[in-house]
């Protein structure tokens, strides 16, 4: 039978048949503060190692000041927590990039650039994001802690197979139209949860023609619409984005894994669970107007009345997040004013989203009324901009050049809102009090985020392209 | 995991929506501990509180109304524990005193954190949810026997039977050590390691 992507991937680590089950093996094991400490904790209890510790990965990304490189900036429960990890990686031998090493950053971002994801891996880490990764075509994947500890101790997880969905991105896109819109788009059409319980391969010209970083934003939000992972076919652009990479194969060592990368991809006539079709010239610069990252329109439409909605669930979910959003049916979004502006993540926080958002930047200055940051999702983004001079472009027009970290998507740092701001966000969840309590979150592209700044309110990046 | 799940009796209390995420059961500034204990408290905050501080409980929120105290079944609706991948979500759900979730589904990756936490996820259809919040809300002292070697659960006259893995079930039944369990299959793995190529 013909094979897809992921029954390649998968077959490829099964160690051992468990009943219903698989021992799946894992190739690489990404760790950070807040899913590790516990895990750490339950494997001395019982006096376990680390089983392989060349194989695992720490970073401090979560809950570290984006203003200093103290360890203790944003107060002694973060800095136990980050010195914990320290701890942990220094006692199992683990190698660990904390704040302020050149290569510390967004785990999501970090490991990439470091040659540690690699075609045909597995990769998994505390953190629904994992699934970035697939954009490799690795299976990629979030656990939670007591799986952290699982592959710390055995290098292994137990999992059942998930279906398989393959969504096709047809066609070429519009100008303007980026990454983040495919990905917003998508979740759109199938849902917030349309895709649970499935792997998901993205294909397509318009996913064939993407950058490696543009393929990551669309990978990252794979879980935003409730799957396990996903995955695009690695290829040429793969290839030549991994090679030279720190921790990348060399020699006759990459030519045997080149020859191999090549292999993983969905043969003809393999079958999938679920296929989803999507026409690329039709997707907009895309906007949340709700609570979750499904309640989605294209910067030009009204915002969708609960009625709409055939749907009794979905229907009330309108109904609630339009409360919360401080929102009507009908209003347009481009009519809305924003207060902060949160340019970063692992969504989008790498070098062609900073050029994407200070080609706006430089457009023109940030309203009186909003405050804006730009946050480099690792030490060598940071760096990198610097390096063409678009955190210049950036302060320059009224926005904070910050440090590298997780910052405001999460704000489990100090980057946080207050009740009733309303962010334009390049991040990936907009729920209830993701940002801060009460805090309204619509998520957008990095280029119409810088626009909103520009203008105060939400624009179509559509009319910044000239 | 020491002790196993066999049959819980309890009251439910009725959380009638969809789409709870994990940034709603515990939110983020609430992630900076180190140990697996205490989130019981913050269980819910943004919905459960009127204040920031946890001094004041919201009396609209179901989790706080006095017919439901005590209660160890938590129901909810479509697409329960989305989001992000934080096990302190069933820590907390725990911590706080419920056993048992009954929703209309799970999200993958809480779904496996709760049976990796001896919270029992118990996903019923659409239809079968109705019924059982109505006869919660016509009845909060309503007892709930689920039985998980039976695979049912029964509220008054409703009995439904639910789905779950036989693995899965064996380890809530068993509390079994999962880690401990894969050790044993040590040379198994060594062998896989041995086939892998060098550059990996």
């Amino acid at each position: 039978m013909a094979k897809t992507l992921y029954d390649k991937v998968w077959e490829a680590h099964v160690v051992d048949q468990l009943g219903e089950d698989s021992l799946l093996y894992i190739d690489r094991h990404l760790i950070h503060e807040v899913t590790s400490p516990q895990a750490f904790a339950g494997l001395n209890e019982k006096a376990r190692k680390v089983r392989r510790p060349d194989r695992t990965f720490g970073t401090m990304d979560h809950s570290i000041s984006t203003r200093s490189l103290a360890i203790d900036a944003c107060g002694p429960q973060n800095a136990l927590q980050l010195k914990t990890l320290a701890t942990n990686c220094e006692e199992h031998g683990v190698k660990l990039f904390p704040v302020g090493h050149q290569k510390q950053g967004i785990v999501h971002v970090m490991g990439p650039e470091l040659g540690l994801i690699l075609p045909g891996m597995t990769v998994v880490c505390g953190d629904s994001h994992t699934a970035t990764h697939g954009a490799f075509g690795a299976l990629a994947f979030g656990i939670g802690t007591s799986q952290v500890e699982h592959v710390l101790a055995t290098q292994t997880l137990k999992q059942s197979k998930a279906k398989s969905m393959l969504i096709n991105v047809n066609g070429k896109l519009a100008v303007g139209i980026t990454a983040k819109d495919i990905i917003l788009a998508i979740i759109g059409k199938i849902g917030h949860a349309g895709a649970t319980g499935h792997v998901i391969e993205y294909a397509g010209e318009a996913i064939r023609s993407l950058t490696m970083e543009e393929r990551m934003t669309i990978c990252n939000m794979s879980i935003e619409a409730g799957a396990k992972a996903g995955m695009v076919a690695p290829d040429d652009t793969t290839f030549e984005y991994v090679k030279g990479r720190e921790y990348a194969p060399t020699g006759s060592d990459w030519d045997a894994a080149v020859a191999y990368w090549k292999s993983l991809h969905s043969e003809d006539g393999a079958t999938f669970d679920t296929v989803v079709e999507l026409d690329a010239a039709d997707i907009a610069p895309q906007i949340t107007w709700g609570t979750n990252p499904g309640q989605v329109i294209g910067v030009d439409a009204p915002v969708p009345a609960p009625e709409d909605f055939s749907d009794a669930v979905e229907r009330e979910s309108a109904r609630k997040a339009l409360a919360y959003m401080g929102l009507s049916a009908g209003d347009k979004l481009d009519a809305v004013p924003v207060s902060h502006v949160f340019i970063g993540s692992c969504t989008n926080g790498r070098i062609e989203d900073m050029r994407a958002a200070a080609f706006i930047a430089k457009q023109g200055k940030v309203a009186d009324t909003v405050t804006a940051i730009v946050v480099p999702g690792s030490g060598a983004v940071k760096r990198q901009a610097e390096e063409e001079g678009l955190d210049k472009i950036f302060t320059d027009a009224g926005f904070e050049w910050r440090l590298p970290g997780c910052s405001m998507c999460l704000g489990m740092n100090d980057d946080i809102l207050q009740s009733g701001d309303r962010c334009a966000s390049t991040s990936n969840r907009n729920f209830e009090g993701r940002q801060g309590r009460g805090a309204r979150t619509h998520l957008v592209s990095p280029a119409m985020a810088a626009a909103a700044a520009l203008k105060g309110r939400f624009a179509d990046v559509r009319e910044f392209q000239e | 995991m020491s002790q196993g799940f066999t049959v819980h009796t309890g009251r439910a209390c009725p959380l009638d929506q969809a789409n709870v995420d994990t940034d709603q059961i515990i939110p983020k500034q609430f992630l900076t501990g180190v140990t697996r204990t205490g989130y019981g408290k913050h269980l819910f905050h943004d919905w459960r509180y009127l204040d920031l501080h946890e001094q004041e409980p919201n009396p609209d929120f179901v989790v706080n109304k006095p017919e439901y105290a005590g209660a160890s079944i938590l129901l909810s609706r479509e697409n329960f524990g989305c989001g992000s991948s934080r096990e302190h979500a069933p820590w907390a759900l725990a911590d706080f005193g419920f056993d048992v979730v009954i929703a209309t589904s799970f999200a993958d990756i809480f779904y496996g954190n709760c049976i990796n936490n001896q919270l029992l996820p118990i996903a019923l259809s659409s239809s079968q949810m109705d019924a059982l919040f109505g006869a919660v809300k016509a009845n909060a002292d309503l007892e709930i026997v689920v039985d998980l070697p039976a695979q049912t659960v029964i509220a008054g006259d409703l009995t439904f039977s639910f789905d779950i893995l036989a693995h899965h079930k064996n380890n809530l039944i068993k509390g079994l050590d999962a880690i401990g369990q894969t050790l044993e299959l040590t040379s198994t793995i060594e062998e896989f390691e041995a086939k892998q190529p060098a550059w990996l």
